[in-house]
């Protein structure tokens, strides 16, 4: 699971969902891997303005990972050239955002619900969000 | 003809046989996706998008997802997330190492993500699965509410969903519809082939702030003549020869990433092979 992914995933029981605590799920006992993809400049500008950075550094810190900045880079920040075209260079910031986003994965361990403390396992990746019916 | 979602819930219907036998089914392949192309012509997206797709099974409508512009999909190529309540086939979607991150879930139990999350969202083939509740403490009306409102939050203003289902009849049909009205969406249906035997059926949703309210006139007009076109029909497959998502396909696909000076996972003798998450 890619940590962008992370800066969206909320706790899935009913109770939580009002709860500011249910979001971000805090991951424990991880093993991270790193699967690579292609950059991809306009996803990355078209999703910058939407992560919840606060979270993401949280995030960052949880994990053992190099500590982001106070605030969020700007989207100009993005790229050198001006010209929104294909052929723009990433800068240093898009690059580390695009390793630390889209190629960033929780491979094993599980998120855990910092307001109902329900653990969600991730195997392979994969997450499980399956609730027992009482949680629902 | 007996529907699947009469026999069994999906989580048993779809076992390793029938998610193998469905993924690797040519004539499944070719209708996966041209739906999938028609829902994304729906979606009309325009550049790179955070997507989530509805009992994504085995990936192949995320496999459409993740191709970009130029090799067919609009706007592409975008980011997604599946869901899926069958275990075996998320396996297939591993084994196949789609782009899309995967969760194992169900849809009648809500979708858990902050509000304004996805720029859209599509299913293909599963909500028709919500109307059959599987324990005596649920309703299928609770569980399409459940979902169409999560569904509803977690989409940011302007976006839109396109569900293709297979409805049982009208009643089911009108209770779909009515679900997602509910929640808060604008809701209209789109039949392709209507009254014949291929008859596909659309539910195209609008979150408020869009072009389109309560009707889908507006994403339909110009879409008169449309055809999607799927070239990988019709070559018929030898034994032994390399299918898409087998040994001799990932191995391929390994060899063109590496020579893109990409890190990829070592091959074992478990690559191409069956995979399944045990919880
Ligand atoms: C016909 S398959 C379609 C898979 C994929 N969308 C495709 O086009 O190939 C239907 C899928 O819906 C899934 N499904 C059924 N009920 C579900 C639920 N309540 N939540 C999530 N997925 C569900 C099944 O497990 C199955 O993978
Ligand atoms: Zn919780």
């Amino acid at each position: 699971m890619k940590l962008l992914t992370l800066n969206f995933l909320t706790c899935a029981i009913k109770t939580c969902k009002s709860s500011p605590l249910s979001f971000p799920l805090h991951p424990r006992e991880v093993e991270l891997e790193i699967l690579e993809t292609d950059y991809n400049a306009v996803f990355l500008r078209n999703i910058l303005p939407r992560l919840e950075w606060e979270a993401l550094r949280v995030l960052a810190g949880e994990l053992g990972l190099p500590s982001l900045p106070e605030s969020s880079p700007d989207v100009s920040s993005l790229s050198t050239s001006s010209e929104e075209d294909d052929s723009e260079t990433p800068t240093q910031v898009a690059q580390d955002l695009h390793r630390l986003l889209l190629e960033t994965c929780i491979k094993e361990g599980k998120l855990v619900c910092g307001c109902c403390g329900h653990e969600y396992a991730v195997k392979e990746g994969v997450a499980n969000f399956l609730l027992p019916g009482h949680l629902v | 003809m007996s529907r699947p979602e009469d026999i069994l819930p999906p989580d048993l219907f779809y076992n390793d046989t029938e998610s193998r036998k469905y993924t690797t089914s040519s004539r499944i392949q070719t209708i996966q996706s041209s739906m999938t192309h028609r829902a994304l012509s729906l979606l009309s997206l325009t550049s790179p998008s955070l997507i989530l797709d509805i009992g994504c099974g085995s990936g192949l409508s995320g496999e459409i997802l993740s191709a970009s512009a130029s090799e067919g999909t609009p706007g592409g190529p975008h980011v997604w997330i599946g869901f899926d309540i069958s275990s075996s086939m998320l396996g297939i979607a591993l084994e196949k190492e789609v782009e899309g991150d995967l969760f194992l879930a169900d849809a009648g139990q809500g979708v858990p993500f902050r509000a304004g999350t996805f720029d859209a969202a599509i299913s293909i083939s599963a909500i028709q699965w919500l109307c059959n509740a599987e324990t005596s403490e649920e309703s299928p009306a609770g569980r399409l509410s459940r979902f169409f409102n999560g569904l509803y939050a977690s989409l940011r203003r302007g976006g839109r969903a396109v569900c293709q289902f297979y409805p049982k009849n009208d009643v089911q049909k009108k209770m779909i519809s009515a679900a997602a009205i509910k929640a808060g969406f604008g809701a209209g249906l789109l039949e392709d082939d209507e009254g014949t035997k291929n008859a596909k059926t659309y539910l195209v949703l609008t979150v408020g702030g869009g072009d389109v309210r309560g009707d889908i006139t507006s994403v339909v007009a110009g879409m008169e003549g449309v055809d999607v076109e799927d070239h990988r029909r019709g070559v018929p497959r030898k034994r032994g020869e390399e299918r898409k998502g087998g040994k001799q396909w990932i191995m391929r696909k390994k060899e063109q990433m590496e020579r893109k000076g990409k890190v990829v996972k070592t091959n074992s003798k478990y690559t191409g092979r069956k995979r399944r998450i045990a919880f």
